[in-house]
């Protein structure tokens, strides 16, 4: 039996830090969103700008490892065009980790509403105050979120159906512990 | 000779006067504010107001200044706030449409900063404030400059769940340009 090549204990940690901000940064913009304008939306309104400024920031330091550091090499048996999509989401989360928060950053400086980071430290407003602008930036922001999470439901998906369908050990490249070989 | 005193002495509260100046000149003239909300400094500024001013810049401390802004003219920064800021819990300005502060007296602070205190009334309630103040001449035009702080809570604008000051403070940042005629 083959031992699967699991991903570095770095890009292993990196990736379920992303997944778990992921998973709170966007239900947090969902909700506060449909707000009336009230303290709790205000608090939520930072807590959201500040967890994306952490994305910003994490995805920054993947792209560092994943640029120094080989990723760990698709199963043998995957056909083609699994490694061809396989491969395109990848990059298109990473595209999208970037994306989303500078678009939301954007966005605020546009509509009027600084960025400042855990209300301490404050971002530079790339943009100056302009209404259209600030629609459309938020328009784009709400497009790629929506992307996000259809790519996000596939990379799921397909993780799911390699584990416990094909049974072929992806998913163990990111959750060293499922690889049986591994426990020897 | 006794009708040119006569003339002279006709002419003088004439030329102490002319130092006065009196015209507000109100699309050269503005009054913004800076809120902080979850500490991110937002800007807002009122459209409207009506200025009844007098200073003379050689005596300033015989000046004087009645001013009143109409609450409805506020832009808080985005249509939600707007929309917000009007209502009972902040200005609650269908029963209190225009705050006012009429001055009582004006100092010198020194190093040509001045200082008027007066009554401000908002929302019903009326406490002192000071401001201090620049004046600047310029073309025969005076430029009258000051900011001060002033605290929501004392006046009940923002109350119940807005009264969190970590989330919207309690200081709000009021700037003042006028330019004077």
């Amino acid at each position: 039996m083959t031992r699967v090549l699991a991903y570095t204990r770095t890009a292993i940690t990196l990736h379920w830090l992303m997944a778990l901000l992921v998973f709170v940064t966007f239900p947090v913009g969902l909700v506060m969103h449909e707000m009336a304008l009230s303290p709790n939306k205000l608090r939520l309104l930072s807590y959201h700008k500040w967890l994306g400024v952490t994305v910003f920031i994490l995805v920054m330091v993947r792209l560092v490892w994943r640029a120094s550091h080989k990723p760990a090499p698709l199963i043998a048996t995957m056909p083609h065009w699994q490694r061809v999509a396989a491969n395109g989401v990848h990059a298109l989360l990473y595209v999208l980790l970037f994306a989303i928060p500078l678009s939301g950053w954007l966005m605020s400086s546009a509509k009027g509403f600084q960025t400042v980071y855990l209300g301490l430290l404050p971002l530079p407003d790339l943009l100056s105050k302009d209404k259209v602008l600030g629609d459309a930036l938020a328009a784009l922001h709400e497009v790629l979120n929506i992307t996000l999470l259809v790519l996000v439901v596939t990379h799921i998906a397909a993780a799911i159906k390699h584990q416990f369908v094909d049974r072929d050990g992806t998913l163990a490249r990111m959750i060293p512990f499922l690889d049986r070989s591994s426990l020897k | 000779m006794k009708r040119l005193i006569a003339v002279i002495f006709m002419l003088l509260p004439v030329i102490a006067f002319a130092a006065d100046f009196s015209k507000v000149q109100l699309d050269n003239s503005s009054i913004t504010f800076v809120s902080k909300q979850m500490s991110v400094p937002v800007a807002g500024v009122f459209k409207k107001f009506t200025a009844n001013i007098r200073i003379n810049p050689a005596k300033p401390e015989t000046g004087m200044a009645n001013i009143e802004i109409d609450l409805a003219s506020i832009d808080a920064g985005s249509m939600e706030a707007n929309d917000e800021v009007k209502g009972k819990s902040w200005f609650n300005v269908a029963e209190f449409p225009k705050a006012n502060f009429v001055s009582s007296s004006v100092k010198a602070l020194g190093g040509g900063k001045f200082e008027a205190t007066g009554k401000m009334t908002i929302k019903g309630k009326t406490m002192e404030m000071h401001a201090p103040f620049t004046l600047k001449e310029d073309k025969g035009m005076l430029n009258i400059d000051g900011v001060f702080t002033l605290k929501r809570l004392d006046f009940g604008i923002g109350s119940g769940l807005w009264s969190d000051t970590s989330v919207v403070a309690d200081e709000v940042q009021i700037k003042f340009h006028v330019l004077l005629k």
